[in-house]
């Protein structure tokens, strides 16, 4: 069942997923039948609004909040079956062995708690050590993170650094305990390209360097293919196609292709962009089975 | 699409900045968000300004359609010299798109009554056959005219932004990141709608966009900024041919490019000049 990890057994694997909301129009399902393993590597999930890749990345924390529906035939981290966890349990895997970074961090930051103490309260709810202990770890990730004057933004709230500063606090946050496996969705599209890609390589340094697992949900095709080391393309609700970031350019799927395609560039001609024809076929075929 | 040198034109100028400016606040608050900023796009072309979030790019733009009064310099639009304040007679011939096509429609009225409103302010006659027109232009048709917002997608919205502007027949429009909160597909049908529109209509576009293959694929000359100064200004064959010779112009290129990790160890820091 897994593709090119060497190893074993997956870090993560995830099974005929289903996310559902009931309406008054009836059931609308935003991820139908979504399967995909997950090593020690870095894995894209692509696709338009509504496709499903959030609501992917949330069911594997179990954070789909009620009324929704989350149903698979298996999900599974690390031997642990997700489905079945307690709550207690989930609290012990989520942040501490599954983290999850989200866009935008002026809504994910404590907006009156100083940015050193946030960071050092993620270490102190997972780990037994000291005040004092807490905070040189925090310094030291916000160091790791690239920041360069890290005492004094600990002692800045977050309204008071900038945006690229925020999602790097963010990060700090979700690191510091550690996790086997982190899960970013869209953790840079509010940032300058710049930024982004600073900020993405210091989540790659993390994934060469601790071995850790990462899921990077994303619009941005391009970025995605050069990032990661195996991307999975997604729209309405389904996987339309796994491949190796670097044979995206030869990718099969024609709603891939079309991806591709309508994507201006700086190299291209000014014509007219060939734009995306969607085959109602897709909704039906798509990837039935894990790869 | 011909790439014309902006900087030698004979042929008169549609849009002339010379020295702009823009202060916002005073003593310890005050930001020199716009820095001697000047350029000139000849009728019927685009011009592009780039650059990364707090560069100013905006900011020019808002002073050129008369949003931000408190600018100073020499504005001329059409042959004509503007003032802080602009008249009824501008916004005829000069109107903006704006990048949130989610902010920027009014979310009680209907389509039509979004597009009706431009027609009452300048009593323009018969405004049902321009309102048809104008959806029918925009590639939406007669059947969105009693819609709300919500009813919409964020394409189709931006669509409407479009022929909000459009309904009033300007000659020049102002683009401030119009495809940047929509999807790719969308984007490319956004970007091809624009292209047709000033193919059809002879408009003159100024297009403001962080994204440096939108601004290759659209515009004929383009103007770099950082920290409110413009960097670089270079025509589209010079960026083409991955050219440019400021250090800044080039760092944004190769971050255009994708994720290279060697190249970004490599990033400098371009703070202030001057």
């Amino acid at each position: 069942m897994s593709e090119g990890q060497g190893t074993a057994k997956p870090l993560l694997a995830v099974e005929d997923l289903q996310v559902s909301f009931p309406s008054r129009k009836g059931l609308v399902e935003a991820v139908r039948g979504v399967s995909f393993s997950l090593g020690r590597e870095k894995l894209g999930i692509v696709g338009e609004s509504g496709s499903g890749k959030s609501m992917t990345g949330r069911a594997i924390l179990r954070l789909v909040s009620k009324p929704g529906i989350v149903r698979a035939k298996r999900l599974e981290f690390d031997g642990i079956d997700l489905q079945r966890a307690s709550e207690a349990q989930m609290r012990r895997i989520r942040g501490q062995r599954i983290s999850m970074v989200m866009q935008d961090p002026k809504f994910s930051l404590n907006p009156v708690m100083r940015v050193g103490e946030q960071i050092a309260e993620a270490y102190r709810t997972h780990q037994k050590v000291s005040h004092a202990e807490a905070r040189r770890r925090a310094l030291e990730m916000l160091k790791a993170v690239r920041i360069r004057d890290p005492e004094r933004v600990a002692r800045a709230y977050p309204h008071e650094v900038s945006g690229g500063m925020g999602q790097r606090i963010m990060i700090a946050m979700m690191l510091i305990p550690d996790p086997d496996l982190l899960i970013a969705d869209e953790p840079t599209s509010a940032l300058d390209v710049t930024v982004q890609l600073q900020v993405l390589a210091i989540l790659d340094d993390l994934v060469t360097q601790r071995g850790m697992g990462l899921i990077f949900i994303s619009h941005d095709l391009n970025l995605v293919a050069s990032f990661c080391d195996r991307v999975v393309i997604m729209y309405a609700g389904r996987i339309m196609e796994i491949c190796d970031a670097k044979n995206l350019a030869a990718a099969q799927h024609p709603y891939t292709r079309g991806l591709l395609n309508c994507l201006p560039t700086i190299d291209g001609d000014g014509r007219d962009l060939p734009v995306l024809r969607r085959d109602p076929k897709w909704l039906d075929e798509g990837l039935e089975h894990g790869l | 699409m011909s790439a014309m040198p902006v900087t030698a034109m004979p042929v008169t100028a549609m849009i002339e900045v010379e020295g702009l400016n823009v202060v916002f606040g005073h003593g310890a608050d005050r930001v020199h968000a716009v820095r001697d900023v000047s350029f000139r796009v000849p009728e019927g072309a685009t011009f592009g300004l780039v650059g990364e979030s707090g560069s100013g790019k905006s900011t020019v733009l808002r002073a050129l359609s008369g949003l931000n009064p408190d600018w100073t310099g020499r504005v001329v639009i059409a042959g004509g010299q503007q003032g802080p304040r602009r008249d009824k007679a501008f916004y005829k011939l000069v109107q903006m798109v704006f990048q949130d096509p989610y902010g920027s429609l009014h979310p009680r009225h209907t389509v039509d009554r979004i597009l009706m409103e431009p027609l009452a302010i300048h009593r323009l006659d018969n405004p049902d056959r321009r309102i048809d027109q104008v959806l029918g232009e925009v590639g939406l048709g007669s059947a969105f005219r009693f819609r709300y917002p919500h009813q919409l997608s964020g394409g189709q919205r931006q669509r409407v932004a479009i022929a909000r502007a459009l309904i009033l027949e300007p000659r020049i429009l102002l683009l401030d990141e119009p495809t940047s909160a929509l999807d790719v597909s969308v984007q490319a049908e956004v970007l091809n709608l624009l292209q047709r529109l000033k193919q059809e209509r002879g408009l003159t576009y100024v297009l403001v966009s962080h994204n440096l293959a939108v601004i290759a694929h659209m515009c004929d000359a383009l103007a770099v900024m950082n920290h409110g100064a413009v960097v670089e200004e270079l025509d589209v064959a010079q960026l083409k041919r991955h050219q440019p010779e400021n250090p800044y112009t080039r760092q944004l290129m190769v971050a255009s490019l994708g994720y290279d990790r060697a190249a970004i160890d490599r990033f400098e820091d371009f703070g202030r000049e001057g």
